[in-house]
């Protein structure tokens, strides 16, 4: 893992910064954009290295914050989570979906997904009627928080958190990181960064 | 409190406060009267002591076990103390498993942002649930012409079968089965649209603190509940507000 300051040559490094996608609508990255004018702060202190927004397949070492947005739904998103926590020192859950399953655990309680997989690509279109295997990832029996797949270190949760919440964590988490003092006690939370839904 | 004596007389000291509270005053209505913040859910002035919920618990002195302070009448020289980090921990824990026993899809709830139990987990620093989600096969009651239920959102508090029996006269509601298996049922277990007993007075719509019972047509967010209302007419009928039009007839 790196040092938090530094890069040999008089400039403070820049903090390794990516968001991830797993089973979630995307609504939470959109909410990020929402920093509207805040990111170009934003930027002045992180260098994106991966996400939905950036060009890169493999999620990159050494990365210092990590947004996960959406559940652990299918195997793909298994490997993307454990890719991120081997790499990135602050992982924050990153809206309901993570945080909570949320929309995406609705099929959870009717169990088994492959009734509805194949009504959904058998039974029902006009036209193949077949489970997919290539390209589309397998779903998992359950749809899962992201905690219950890795460790998580800051929750963020939200539907989609508005920008002001993403604001209040994620500048304060930066901070805190060039400080070099880790990841603050949660208790400067108010509780308008603390809301499902 | 219509027993009340005329003058509170009882020392009851409430994190480290001494107060006078009245003869048979829980500890719940003391801390409210002298404006002392303690969680409730099953509780609601107006109706009955149910006790079940337990978020309202508090350490009495000299007593290791936690007391639902709605439960617990006041005696003299009580000390009481409502928020030590053990007391928020439990009730945080309690919040955190009515949680994972339900499904609670906050963001597309009829009562998301008027929901009793997403401001106790925001009140309780709940930003995750640390319990394996249940993840219950419930079911919704649409039968009724103007009224559903969703189990899904349901934190069995009793408000609702307390109210209808104690204010409609009607006791359409129970719970049903024991333990995780718990549920409201209408009757003996029938579509609530078949009770004949329901009078469709909607009072259990109202003082529903989730998102399980809601007027038919809501949609996220929509539904506001008016639970105060019983507390209203609770105190109309004790002071018998509305028997003059009675006596004018
Ligand atoms: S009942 Fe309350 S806690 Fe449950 S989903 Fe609805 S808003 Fe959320
Ligand atoms: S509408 Fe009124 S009578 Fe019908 S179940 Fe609810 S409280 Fe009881
Ligand atoms: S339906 Fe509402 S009022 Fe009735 S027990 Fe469930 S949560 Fe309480
Ligand atoms: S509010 Fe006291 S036990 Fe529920």
């Amino acid at each position: 893992m790196s040092t938090p300051n530094g890069n040999g040559n008089g400039q403070p490094r820049k903090l390794r910064f990516a968001t991830a996608w797993l089973g979630g609508c995307s609504g939470c990255h959109m909410s990020f954009l929402d920093l509207d004018e805040l990111l170009f702060d934003l930027a002045e202190h992180v260098e994106v290295v991966f996400g939905p927004l950036t060009d890169v397949k493999e999620f990159p070492p050494d990365v210092d914050i990590a947004l996960v947005e959406g559940a652990v739904t299918n195997d793909d998103n298994v490997e993307l989570g454990r890719a991120v926590r081997a790499n990135t020192r602050v992982v924050v859950s990153f809206g309901d979906c993570a945080v909570t399953g949320n929309v995406t655990s609705l099929r959870n309680a009717m169990g088994d997904p492959d009734p509805m997989v194949r009504r959904v690509y058998v039974e029902h279109p006009d036209i193949n009627g077949a489970v997919p295997t290539e390209v589309v990832p397998a779903l998992l029996p359950q749809a899962e928080p992201l905690h219950e797949l890795i460790p998580v270190d800051v929750y963020m949760p939200g539907c989609p958190p508005s920008a002001e919440r993403i604001r209040n964590v994620l500048f304060r988490l930066v901070e805190s990181l060039e400080a070099g003092q880790g990841i603050p006690a949660m208790d400067w939370r108010t509780p308008d960064d603390l809301r499902f839904g | 409190m219509s027993r009340r004596a005329s003058r509170p007389s009882l020392p009851v000291t409430i994190d480290g406060e001494e107060y006078l509270a009245y003869e048979g005053e829980t500890i719940l209505d003391l801390a409210r009267r002298v404006g002392v913040r303690i969680p409730t859910l099953c509780q609601l002035d107006g109706l009955s002591v149910f006790g079940g919920c337990r978020l309202c618990v508090v350490q009495t002195e000299g007593d290791h076990r936690l007391k639902p302070a709605c439960a617990t009448e006041v005696t003299g020289d009580l000390e009481v103390t409502t928020s030590t980090h053990e007391i928020r921990e439990h009730r945080r824990r309690i919040v955190e498993l009515l949680f994972a026993e339900g499904n609670h899809i906050c963001a597309f709830c009829v009562s998301t942002g008027h929901c009793e139990l997403q401001d106790l987990a925001t009140e309780h620093n709940v930003d995750h649930i640390h319990y394996d989600y249940e993840y219950p096969r419930n079911t919704v009651d649409a039968s009724h012409p103007k009224y559903l239920l969703d189990r899904d959102r349901c934190v069995l508090c009793t408000r609702c079968v307390r109210v209808c029996d104690e204010f409609e006269g009607a006791h359409v509601w129970d719970i049903a089965q024991r333990g995780s298996e718990s549920r409201i049922v209408a009757g003996l277990d029938i579509p609530w649209g078949e009770s004949e007993s329901c009078t469709w007075c909607g009072k259990c719509v109202l003082v529903c603190p989730t998102g399980a019972l809601s007027f038919k047509g809501r949609s996220t967010g929509e539904m506001v509940h008016d639970p105060e209302v019983i507390a209203f007419l609770s105190r109309a009928r004790r002071e018998g507000e509305w028997v003059g039009r009675k006596e004018q007839v």
